[in-house]
């Protein structure tokens, strides 16, 4: 019994504390918001290389043995089908299997909705889902109408917006790359420059991430590859002055774009995603609202993906989804659970490690490979 | 809106209001139990085919079973769903096996992103700490900087890395074996490159390190935060590299971890560390009733107990039941309560140890200094003052800011959390009723609620009626 009572005390002086933090927190955050427009004060110079040397001691794969096939990037929707058709028997055969069978009955419902869920959809997007096939199918008898539904339901839940970045033509546009950890925000922002390097653009990448190990090292290898500058200071310093010079480094180059990649960071960890908040303040007093601030998410992320999503958004205005590793068995499913209570849009898949690797986001492309 | 903090217990409670009193667990009310947990199941990501078998399972044990005396019918669900989650999870585990003839050697093996590097570095720091002589092999020969990445983590924690140039990674793995030998050093962890499971060429490639260097254990690292797809992604390495155990990693985010139960399900294979924060340290092994209890979304009450058992003594507690049931609660003894839990480990930790309040404050962070802060101002008060609060008026608040070296706006707040904590304590000693308790682990013990809910009082634990089941 007395157990519960230091439980309960426990509780109470979390609560007290929890409290007491916030309130001074608050209080510090707002006093040196004072000395307004200071900047970081006087910030390193920016180390700005060039090409940069490879590390000592890393072998920096020239063409990494996975193929970095020599296509031009015209080929991107076909490619992207072709990638997923490996991962694309389980889901789409079964469906037309069961639909094929005739009319539908209990256990077929179970079925469809057995395949949303190992598509990582989500228990509740999930049955909104099937309530709504199952009402909109009551009087149809024709087993491929139904699978047109679902179809055309899902293309419509994923939205035919526009997709593409945005662009600050004529002018500098930043671009800012968030994501929690191991989910590809390096690779990707790799591909991204080398995409723009084709273009004939000049790009600049700020190496945000001073967290973790040799995180500078790896954007400066794929800088290497598309001839992007890098902008980077010591390990550990703070990545807001990254941003910073990164702007500055890149107005005074007179560069199209510049892309920030930050640590990756779990969304539930306060005081990153406040660093994370305070990158995206200083892009913006420097340079106004970075163009796109993108959510790095791994195919194989599963309910937390929606948790992540809500929390990025609210640290730093996420604008769009890259959805990264789609080359695996993962659906993604996920993205249509951020789109439909958050209304983030997916912009760009990512389908291996190659420079080439990346692709638009195609909502019909993705749900023919989900359902063929 | 997904309702995320949802316990099971919560759910069980609820589906299972209408059917109190009954002596055994009729099939009806076993299904309709079995389908909330279906959806908590799922909802923690644990995969389709894996989350069937185990209903049927639990099914199968649960029908007919008496409802035991101290518990309602949703408590008796919940436990038998820990109790084989716990079996799944941990029915095999087995800490990290070392060769009787040293180097013990392991191998890392993942997706990419999963944190291999990490967890290899982690493992190395882990192994030292308890006296072993480790050396850590760098054959991440794929993505870029990766060798550099473990050559710093190896740096931090003080252990030596191999790195060779121009070699396969088969070849460095091997070479990493022979420097271990060398060097006189008991345990090689090699860490490679991350793979995708679908991708021939390389899961081929990790087949071959394996044999040629033959490792007692063999790693697959997981992130906690996958979906459905770490069923297939764990049957297509065990295929091919079969792998002894799992490594969880990123468990301080706030993902169920449904994937583990995916894993040991599919693999058999148990699972063995779990990485949980940005520090190095962030590493131990792996205890089953933990998961199982995050899974499900319960806090891990055990945990708790355990540790206050070490700090408190039983008369100090009695004491201290006392004053938080009649509401005399001093800063003196919340300076003595804060100085006890301090030995408990850090308060975040703890509060995540607590259910209901665990979910409700994962996601703040509370500065531990805060605590010495907030001792600071309390240690500044005069003994009057805190006995009674309430004579802290303004000048006294200045002395107290002053003598803290904090500011009066910071004595204020915590004199105004401390007056509502009190408050609290007051309604909750008054309503007289305790929270119904969490699930089978907790034997006759109660629960604290969230903060909401602690102002009302619970309905006390259902206790069946002989006499009704006499007649029935």
């Amino acid at each position: 019994m007395t157990i519960i009572w230091i439980l309960i005390g426990i509780a109470v002086l979390g609560l007290l504390l929890a409290g007491v933090a916030l309130a001074g927190r608050r209080g510090a955050v707002e006093a040196p918001k004072a000395p307004p427009k200071a900047g970081p004060a006087a910030p390193p110079p920016p180390v700005v290389e060039a090409p940069p040397e490879p590390w000592p001691g890393v072998e920096i794969p020239e063409a990494p043995p996975v193929g970095i096939p020599e296509t031009p990037p015209v080929a991107e929707a076909p490619r992207w089908r072709d990638r997923l058709s490996r991962a694309r028997q389980s889901f789409g055969a079964n469906l037309t299997g069961i639909f094929n069978r005739g009319s539908l009955t209990e256990e077929d419902w179970e079925d469809i909705e057995a395949l949303l869920l190992q598509a990582d959809v989500g228990v509740v997007a999930t049955q909104r889902m099937i309530a709504d096939l199952r009402e909109r199918s009551k009087k149809e008898t024709d087993p491929e109408a139904v699978v047109q539904t679902l179809h055309a339901e899902l293309v419509a839940i994923l939205g035919d917006g526009d997709r593409s970045l945005a662009r600050n033509e004529g002018g500098l546009t930043i671009w800012l790359v968030t994501g929690v950890n191991g989910t590809g925000k390096t690779t990707t922002i790799g591909k991204l420059a080398g995409r723009l390097a084709r273009e004939g653009k000049s790009v600049v990448l700020a190496a945000a991430d001073t967290f973790r190990a040799a995180a500078d090292a790896q954007l400066e290898t794929w800088a290497s590859r598309s001839g992007a500058e890098v902008v980077k200071h010591a390990a550990g310093a703070d990545p807001a002055a990254v941003a910073f010079d990164g702007v500055r480094a890149a107005k005074a180059r007179g560069s199209d774009f510049l892309i920030v990649d930050t640590a990756g960071r779990l969304h539930t960890k306060t005081s990153l995603m406040e660093e994370l908040a305070k990158i995206r303040r200083v892009v913006e007093r420097e340079a106004g609202p970075p163009h796109e601030v993108l959510l790095v998410l791994d195919a194989t992320t599963g309910q937390n993906g929606i948790a992540q999503a809500r929390a990025f958004t609210e640290a730093a205005g996420v604008t769009g989804i890259a959805l990264t590793k789609l080359d695996g068995t993962a659906k993604g499913g996920i993205v249509i659970a951020c789109q439909q209570e958050l209304g983030l849009p997916v912009k760009l898949v990512g389908l291996g490690e190659g420079i080439e690797d990346l692709a638009p986001f195609d909502p019909h492309a993705f749900v023919d490979a989900l359902l063929d | 809106m997904v309702r995320m903090f949802d316990t099971l217990s919560e759910r069980l409670e609820s589906a299972f209001k209408r059917l109190r009193g009954r002596g055994k667990l009729t099939e009806d009310q076993v299904n309709e139990a079995l389908k909330e947990v279906r959806t908590a199941l799922l909802e923690a990501d644990v995969h389709l085919n894996v989350v069937r078998e185990f209903i049927s399972r639990v099914r199968e044990r649960a029908v007919g079973q008496e409802v035991l005396k101290s518990l309602s019918p949703a408590q008796q669900v919940v436990k038998i769903v820990h109790e084989e989650l716990v079996g799944i999870l941990g029915g095999s585990a087995k800490p990290l096996s070392f060769s009787p003839k040293p180097p013990t050697v392991v191998m890392i093996a993942g997706l990419q992103g999963s944190g291999k590097t990490t967890a290899a570095g982690k493992l190395a720091g882990w192994l030292k700490r308890k006296g072993k002589r480790p050396i850590l092999v760098a054959c991440d020969l794929q993505r870029p900087a990766a060798v550099q990445q473990l050559v710093l983590l190896g740096e931090q924690v003080g252990v030596p890395v191999v790195t060779r140039d121009g070699m396969s990674p088969v070849e460095v793995a091997a070479a990493g074996v022979e420097e271990a030998i060398r060097t006189n050093r008991d345990v090689v962890i090699v860490d490679t490159a991350g793979r995708l499971h679908v991708d021939e060429e390389l899961m081929q490639e990790a087949a071959d390190i394996k044999r040629r260097i033959n490792p007692l254990e063999t790693l697959f690292v997981a992130d906690s935060m996958t979906g459905q797809d770490a069923a297939t992604v764990a049957a297509a390495f065990l295929e091919r590299v079969d792998f002894t155990g799992t490594v969880l990693t990123k468990l301080d985010g706030d993902a169920r971890g449904g994937a583990a139960l995916s894993i040991a399900h599919i693999s058999g294979r148990p699972l063995k560390f779990i990485s949980d924060g940005e520090k190095l340290d962030a590493f131990e092994p792996f205890h089953p009733d933990r998961l199982a209890s995050r899974i499900l979304g319960m806090g891990d009450v055990m945990t708790l107990i355990e540790k206050a058992e070490e700090v408190y003594e039983e008369e100090q507690a009695r004491e201290l039941e006392e004053k938080l049931r009649t509401a005399k609660f001093t800063f003196d003894d919340f300076l003595d309560q804060m100085r006890q839990i301090k030995k408990m480990g850090s308060l975040k930790n703890l509060l995540g140890l607590v259910p209901g309040v665990g979910a409700q404050l994962r996601g703040m962070e509370i500065d531990e200094n805060q605590m010495t802060r907030t001792e600071a101002i309390i240690c500044s008060m005069t003994r009057q003052e805190r006995g009674e609060p309430a004579l802290i008026k303004g000048s006294r608040r200045d002395r107290i800011a002053r003598g803290s070296g904090t500011t009066t706006s910071e004595v204020n707040s915590l004199l105004k959390q401390f007056d509502q904590a009190r408050k609290m304590m007051r309604a909750m000693a008054g309503g007289g009723g305790m929270p119904s308790m969490p699930h089978g682990a907790v034997k006759q013990e109660q629960r604290p609620k969230s903060s909401a809910e602690k102002r009302k009082p619970r309905p006390k634990p259902h206790r069946p009626n002989k006499k009704k089941k006499k007649r029935r």
